[in-house]
């Protein structure tokens, strides 16, 4: 057994320990309680469906080259600081993000799983990324009131593990449905409290003994909060103040969050839907990922010590076409890459079924195929992570097995 | 008493806050008197009860002076047949010239829809560059602009029709027939999808209300059945036209049904501005209008069977013959009423009423307005009032109403930034299901802390409501609301819980005391 699986053990013990002492205490308390260490995840959604064949680049597939004739992305250069990051020798990472997620990679805390998706064939963001967070068989009645987070939190609630789940969006997203009572709270702003404590406290005590009183205090509390860790971030001497902006700016506050209070997340990142000229090496969608890797790595840094007890995964409702099409973009695909990140996965790999990138492999002569289901996969880190049995997992995602990619 | 109201906030300071609720607790009963004086319009309703409070704020979008006076002099019976069978609508004229200097008031939806295919051809026959992405923005923007009027139309709508229930009614159909804006070109199509399908029939029949969704080229794009034709069949109208719109889930339907439907609506699409060239036997049996069309050409004519009824093929009269069939099914009396119990009555309505509600549908070949009345005459309904929580909308939309009682605002952004807040964007579900209707979907704890900001935001006046529009002019603070008015003292203040009571007793400010009222379970519930 290697460190890695030791600690994991560890976590688990301690996880069941802790959280059956959690239970019994008032929502409002559990909220400022100091959770026990334990694993934490979470989930980033790319709406839109992202070009993930320009930020994992097959450089070895002269295909790609002739498919991509204007926004295809130069191979690695050797010694280069600046080109695209060799991974292996058929992948490589855009230099939008070698900096950041490349260099992550490198410390084996970045793994990226290609061909991987759903068997929602629709095309259709609204279509497949529903299909992504209810995360049920595709051959059944689609229940708009359960998504897999819900299954997820109300299985960790169900046991001793305990969970504190947040969804960091101003509504509730499909993937909690059906989870009791998960909070939310945009980031993006999050400013000065809008209410002392005084008025917090008068807003609360009128729903004392209301059956929504736990929502309204946990709510006050929560952006109360929010807004006081922030603050105390700011004036925090070893970090200056915060200077960052949109996405890392957000990240960096659902580092504090999840360090302090949270083990299930959920944030959506818009903007991938490049129809049009996304770009190669530089461009919109080098832009937004670039972000997207600063935001991730702020997270990563944010957390401290926890980062070892943290797995987040990235991903899209599908990948878009292999060929570029006539205006310098890429339209809705099939398979794409997800992005696994975490302080202590086995990380600086390439994970999951793959193939050579020819045009014989596309799936309908356009896309990636799905070589790996994505609740397969997701449903394997729930399982290695929380220690889940056969009928936990089940409950998160039916009619499909959990396969272990032994990234966490 | 009210001079003593007004001039203890007036001067206000957090002592004469105290000084204020001395007043209206210690001289509150001599001051509702006075307000329930009879005047010149012989009140037929003296005295308000709570339940008459609770039950108009069921009825309407919420409680304002006119429709407090409107349910005063007509008494309950005669306000709900006005409500009911409502004639046109006036609006506050500075409401109506905003609606009438809207674009959407002034064109068609298929001229838009021929100049959108146009313009996107003429684009895409641009070389890549900035002339071409400046004209897809501009397009954009054009598309983003409609959409907003749509929205804004029906915020004021809400706000200042006296035809409130017709409003709570557009409301809910357009959620009921939810279409989603951001696909294809709807963004032109949603606000005549709802003044030429919805708006007409929304206190009708619910038959004209199916066939007029059904004939609207909004719909057809949302639901992909501009792309069902025979031989590419595309059954995902026909699944949600029974499953979400008539008959609900379990509603006696099968696979093999959702498929026959499937091949009755082949060829219901969109005119595409190009009529298609048909043979001479063919000609009779191609109909558009309004930008809808059916191609006999793209119809597939087999036989069908659907419930266990035959539908000869013959073209667009097999859609008449099964959306009448589908609509005469109990199962889609019982599901509409109880959708509509769900958003009127209860998250989980008493099945007694949903039954008698479904009788009345039955009898009355759907009338929607035989079908509320039954509703509202219901005991049933006693039962539940004040435990209905407001979905956003009608969050919204009442204390904007409760707050500025009839002031006519110029900007309605802010309304809809709110909605956006609190995860209820118009036009924006983008699941056919539309918006939930029940308490858990609305009262997560972001969506209540969420709400006590939009509280303070109306509460202390800085809200923009009565900026420009276009923000060309910003007025300078309009001030906060008086909500401690004659409306709060008649109907509001009576029926207060005591821990409100207490909430605002311990206010600072009259802001504070505004935010605190709209903040309150009695605000959240009706």
């Amino acid at each position: 057994m290697n460190n890695r699986s030791l600690d994991r053990m560890n976590r688990r013990q301690l996880l069941q320990y802790g959280g059956a002492a959690l239970v019994g205490l008032s929502s409002s308390l559990r909220l400022y309680a100091s959770p026990v260490s334990g694993p934490r995840f979470l989930l980033v959604f790319l709406r839109g469906g992202y070009d993930s064949t320009n930020l994992l680049i097959p450089y070895s597939s002269p295909y790609y080259y002739e498919a991509r004739p204007h926004i295809a992305i130069p191979k690695p250069e050797p010694g280069s600081n600046t080109s695209a990051l060799a991974l292996n020798a058929d992948w490589a990472l855009a230099p939008a993000v070698r900096d950041t997620i490349g260099a992550m990679y490198l410390q084996r805390e970045v793994a990226f799983i290609p061909f991987v998706g759903t068997e929602d064939l629709s095309r259709s963001h609204f279509e497949t990324q529903d299909s992504v967070e209810l995360g049920q068989p595709l051959s059944g009645r689609r229940d708009y009131r359960s998504g897999f987070l819900g299954r997820l939190s109300a299985v960790l609630n169900g046991s001793t593990n305990g969970s504190a789940s947040i969804s960091f969006t101003d509504a509730l997203p499909l993937a909690f449905e059906g989870g009791a009572t998960v909070p939310n709270l945009s980031l993006k702003n999050v400013g000065n409290a809008p209410f002392d404590d005084r008025q917090s406290r008068i807003l609360s005590d009128m729903y004392s003994g209301h059956h929504l009183e736990p929502m309204v205090s946990n709510g006050l509390e929560l952006r109360h909060e929010v807004a006081q860790e922030m603050a105390d971030e700011m004036k925090a001497a070893n970090r200056g103040a915060i200077n960052t902006k949109g996405f890392e700016l957000e990240a960096e506050r659902m580092g504090i969050l999840m360090r302090d209070k949270y083990r299930i997340g959920f944030i959506d990142v818009g903007g991938w839907d490049t129809h049009v000229g996304e770009g190669a090496a530089q461009g919109a969608l080098p832009t937004n990922l670039a972000s997207l890797g600063r935001g991730l790595q702020t997270f990563s840094q944010t957390l401290g010590a926890e980062w070892k007890n943290t797995v987040v995964v990235v991903l899209s409702e599908f990948g878009r076409t292999f060929r570029e099409n006539g205006n310098r973009g890429t339209d809705h695909g099939h398979g794409t890459v997800y992005w696994v990140l975490g302080g202590s996965i086995n990380g600086g790999t390439i994970a999951g079924e793959q193939q050579a990138v020819t045009r014989q492999a596309l799936f309908q002569d356009r896309d990636y195929p799905v070589l790996n289901d994505y609740r397969a996969v997701l449903g394997g880190m729930f399982q290695s992570l929380w220690g889940l049995n056969g009928d936990q997992s089940a409950r998160i995602f039916a009619q499909k097995a959990p396969i272990d990619l032994k990234l966490v | 008493m009210a001079f003593c109201i007004r001039a203890a906030i007036a001067g206000l300071a957090a002592g004469l806050v105290l000084a204020v609720y001395g007043c209206t607790t210690s001289g509150g009963g001599s001051a509702r008197a006075d307000l329930r004086r009879p005047d010149a319009s012989a009140s037929v309703l003296p005295v308000l009860h709570r339940e008459d409070m609770l039950w108009l704020e069921r009825v309407s979008f919420g409680l304002d002076s006119a429709t407090v006076a409107d349910y005063r002099r007509l008494g309950r019976a005669r306000f709900l047949d006005a409500q009911l069978h409502p004639g046109d609508a006036s609006l506050p004229a500075p409401i109506a010239a905003q609606i009438d200097a809207m674009e959407i008031s002034h064109a068609q939806p298929e001229a838009w829809l021929a100049a959108v295919r146009a313009q996107y051809k003429a684009i895409n026959a641009l070389p890549d560059g900035p002339e071409r992405e400046q004209a897809r923005k501009l397009l954009n923007e054009h598309g983003n602009k409609l959409a907003y009027e749509a929205t804004r139309r029906e915020l004021l709508r809400a706000v200042y029709s006296p035809s409130q229930l017709q409003e709570q009614m557009v409301w809910f159909w357009l959620n009921h027939f939810s279409v989603y804006q951001h696909k294809a070109n709807l963004r032109w199509l949603v606000g005549d999808y709802m003044e030429t399908a919805i708006r007409p029939h929304a206190l009708g029949h619910f038959k004209d209300l199916v066939m007029a969704t059904l004939e609207h080229p909004a719909m057809l794009e949302y639901l992909d059945n501009n792309q069902n034709a025979a031989g590419h069949v595309n059954e995902n109208y026909a699944r949600e036209l029974m499953e979400l719109h008539t008959l609900g889930v379990g509603g006696g339907y099968t696979q093999q049904d959702v498929q026959q439907l499937a091949l009755v609506l082949t060829g219901v699409g969109i005119d595409t501005g190009n009529p298609p060239r048909l043979k001479p036997e063919m000609q009779a049996l191609y109909r558009h209008r309004g930008g809808f069309e059916f191609n006999p050409a793209r119809h597939d004519f087999s036989h069908k069977t659907l419930l266990g009824h035959a539908i000869d093929g013959q073209g667009f009269a097999e859609v008449d013959h099964a959306i009448a069939l589908i609509v005469s099914q109990p199962a889609c009396a019982r599901y509409i009423s109880r959708q509509l119990a769900i958003y009127f009555v209860a998250d989980d309505p008493p099945p007694a009423l949903v039954e008698r509600m479904a009788d009345t549908f039955m009898h009355t070949d759907g009338d929607i307005a035989a079908v509320l009345r039954t509703l509202f005459s219901a005991h049933g309904l006693d039962a539940s009032l004040g435990e209905k929580f407001k979905d956003p909308m009608r969050f919204v939309v009442s204390s904007v109403r409760f707050a500025y009682d009839g002031r006519p605002i110029s900007n309605a952004r802010p309304l809809l930034n709110w909605l956006n807040s609190l995860g209820e964007a118009p036009f924006g579900r983008q699941t056919p299901d539309g918006y939930p209707m029940t308490e858990s979907e609305w009262a997560s704890s972001g969506q209540m802390s969420r709400r006590f900001e939009i509280a303070r935001a109306i509460g202390s006046g800085n809200a923009r409501l009565f900026d420009a529009e276009d923000a060309s002019s910003a007025v300078p603070a309009a001030g906060f609301p008086q909500l401690s008015n004659r409306l709060y003292f008649e109907a509001v203040e009576p029926f207060l819980l005591a821990k409100t009571r207490e909430a605002l007793n311990r206010a600072n400010s009259p802001q504070e005391w505004n935010t605190f009222l709209l903040s309150s379970p009695d605000f959240s519930y009706e």
